[in-house]
């Protein structure tokens, strides 16, 4: 109903400012320059590229003799049962375990950095990874199991969520004040998480380095983290243009027409969901959704229909190679991920944003 | 027949700001053509009734019309097309460029899953040619400078192309040049049949440049008329509790702020340094 306003009428007015006596240069007739629209698709095709390279090489090492030769041959179908149990139950299912918490982790930081308009957000730092982390260990220790603990999850890493979001939002975001909120709750949580632990009896609830840094060793069926997280980069690429809007401020977004209030609660509940299903897969890996969107924001723009998926895909690839380092570094000894993304996520961050800024015209 | 011709009017608008009432019973309507300033001190309320015509924030009573419909009960993309609001600050947490920025201001054109067109390009294009920004398409807007990114917003504006445009200091940060290309770009809308609608500081600009004035004093009371009969000495002075005078230009004469000086002319506090005479080449 709003495409009929669409006419030509507005353009022939605009132009009549054209002749302004200001007009340094007349405007150009002709292809408009090259921009991030023509290049978004080959972008994200060569992120695409990077993942199933990135998928392949971690199916075919490990810490056992299994190497790409056998996997080569388990696809030829020439390869023994050994080799097939350990690629497909075992590598398998970690792997896509990995790449489907890598892409929600950073969809759900590229989410929460709109939803507060601050590219430093980040569900391990903000506290949301933790939140979700006490609630499905609490609710294990009172002997839920299932569907059960996952919906625990997702309330803690809702719940968290809007807890920090409720205190620091003092009027106005204060970015400051917001980390500040996040970092001291993200603390508490893990706090409790170590609590709980410490009085659980000895079951099996996983480790303590499963709950505060993340670990793919316990990793039962990446299902239900690929569901979530493939759902959730249909829902952001969808959302691509109204998140840019939403960027822009509340005030400005609703100025332009978009209904920001459902806008955000959608956002609370996509992002709270993926948090929380990377944290049942995998435990509290962090920096993953602080620095992927970033990366991608400085290689292809805020454009969010270019983002969502392109964060999506280079998550997932860079969880995966970050288990695959885990698993292989110092084998047969396994390191937790969490370290591994810290370890590669903190310094690569820092240069890109010295280098972004310096890009800067 | 006057109602439909209305494209905002409001109904015993009140605003307050914790325990002060700041604008009481405002009633007034603007129709199609019309340029509106409102005038005041600060903190007299003029952002926060620009706010509350465009519905970001309630009026504590009363009620906005557009075009005859109850503001409330507009959807937020029909109330994208009737009115928009320029905000007196923006800022970019993100790398956004300035033709992103422009585009945005189709949002409520477009559906949910529609990308823009060549068409939103052109209109995107044709804007930022108008408020000069064009060849700075692909700058990222938070390395403009503040004139600029006053010219951006003033672009995304004219891009959503609502009926009535609200705006909240849009001189801020403009130099002079500028500043009257924005006024005549202003002009030229109202004569298109849109109704603008301004906060500034400056009755001179105010007297040339609109055609009604909306003086808020900041207790509740509000003056409404033409610019040739509100904005004179003796109102102005009552405004704004300075003295002001009238100074004949070549063109015009303006009112101007003559506060009587509460101290001697300052001579010579302020010099050059002096410097060795400059080459011929100018300095190394």
């Amino acid at each position: 109903m709003f495409h009929k306003d669409r006419s030509g009428q507005m353009l022939g007015r605009i132009a009549v400012f054209v002749t302004l006596p200001l007009g340094r240069q007349p405007p150009v007739a002709g292809p408009p320059p090259p921009t991030m629209h023509s290049r978004a698709p080959i972008f994200v095709a060569c992120l695409a590229a990077a993942a199933v390279l990135a998928l392949a090489i971690a199916v075919s090492y490990g810490s056992g003799t299994v190497g790409p030769r056998d996997v080569l041959a388990l696809v030829t179908g020439e390869a023994d049962a050994t080799v097939r149990q350990v690629v497909l139950d075992l590598r398998l299912p970690r792997v896509l375990a990995a790449f489907g918490s890598g892409a929600a982790l950073a969809l759900a930081g590229a989410l929460m950095q709109v939803l507060l308009r601050n590219p430093l957000a980040d569900p391990y730092i903000l506290g949301t990874s933790g939140g979700a982390a006490a609630f499905a260990l609490a609710s294990m220790l009172a002997g839920a199991s299932g569907a059960l603990v996952d919906a625990s999850a997702f309330a803690g890493a809702l719940g968290s969520t809007v807890l920090v979001f409720m205190i620091a939002h003092g009027g106005r975001w204060a970015p400051g004040r917001l980390l500040l909120t996040g970092v001291v709750v993200a603390a508490g949580w893990s706090a409790l998480v170590s609590l709980l632990l410490a009085v659980s009896p000895e079951r099996n609830l996983r480790g303590a380095l499963f709950w505060l840094m993340g670990d793919f060793a316990f990793t039962e069926s990446p299902a239900a983290c690929l569901l979530t997280a493939g759902a959730g980069t249909a829902a952001g690429f969808a959302l691509g243009r109204a998140l840019n809007v939403l960027a822009t401020g509340d005030r400005q977004a609703a100025l332009l027409g978009l209904p920001v209030r459902s806008l955000r609660i959608a956002i609370y509940f996509l992002g709270a969901a993926l948090t929380s299903v990377a944290v049942t897969t995998a435990g509290t890996v962090g920096f993953v959704g602080l620095v992927v969107p970033h990366l991608v924001r400085l290689a292809a723009g805020a454009d969010h229909r270019v983002v969502v998926p392109a964060a999506a895909l280079a998550g997932g690839s860079l969880l995966v190679l970050a288990d695959l380092a885990a698993r292989t570094l110092l084998a047969p000894r396994q390191l937790p991920v969490g370290a591994i993304t810290a370890l590669l996520g903190v310094p690569l961050f820092l240069a890109l944003l010295a280098r972004g800024q310096g890009a800067r015209d | 027949m006057q109602r439909m011709s209305a494209l905002l009017e409001t109904e015993a608008l009140t605003i307050t700001a914790g325990s002060r009432t700041l604008v009481r019973g405002l009633t007034f309507s603007v129709r199609a053509g019309s340029l509106v300033a409102v005038l005041g001190p600060n903190g007299v309320g003029k952002t926060l009734t620009l706010h509350t015509l465009a519905g970001l924030r309630s009026p504590t009573s009363g009620l906005v019309r557009l075009r005859g419909t109850d503001s409330d009960a507009l959807g937020q993309r029909e109330r994208a097309l009737a009115v928009g609001l320029l905000l007196q600050e923006q800022d970019d947490p993100f790398p956004t460029t300035v033709l992103q920025t422009a585009l945005m201001g189709r949002h409520a054109r477009l559906g949910l899953w529609q990308w823009e067109t060549a068409e939103d390009h052109a209109a995107a294009g044709a804007a930022l040619a108008a408020m000069d920004l064009t060849g700075r398409e692909q700058r990222l807007a938070g390395t403009l400078s503040g004139g600029e990114r006053r010219r951006l917003g003033l672009a995304t504006l004219l891009v959503q192309d609502p009926d009535v445009l609200l705006l909240d200091e849009p001189l801020n940060h403009l130099d002079p040049a500028h500043q009257f290309a924005v006024l005549a770009a202003l002009g030229r809308l109202a004569g298109e049949g849109k109704a603008v609608i301004a906060s500034l500081h400056d009755p001179a600009l105010a007297a040339r440049h609109f055609d009604s004035a909306l003086l808020l004093h900041g207790d509740g009371r509000w003056q409404l008329g033409s610019v040739t009969s509100l904005l004179t000495g003796d109102t102005l002075a009552d405004l704004y509790a300075v003295p002001f005078e009238p100074y004949q230009g070549a063109h015009a004469t303006v009112m101007l702020p003559s506060p009587p000086l509460t101290r001697p002319q300052a001579v010579d506090k302020v010099t050059p340094l002096r410097r060795r005479p400059p080459s011929e080449h100018g300095p190394r």
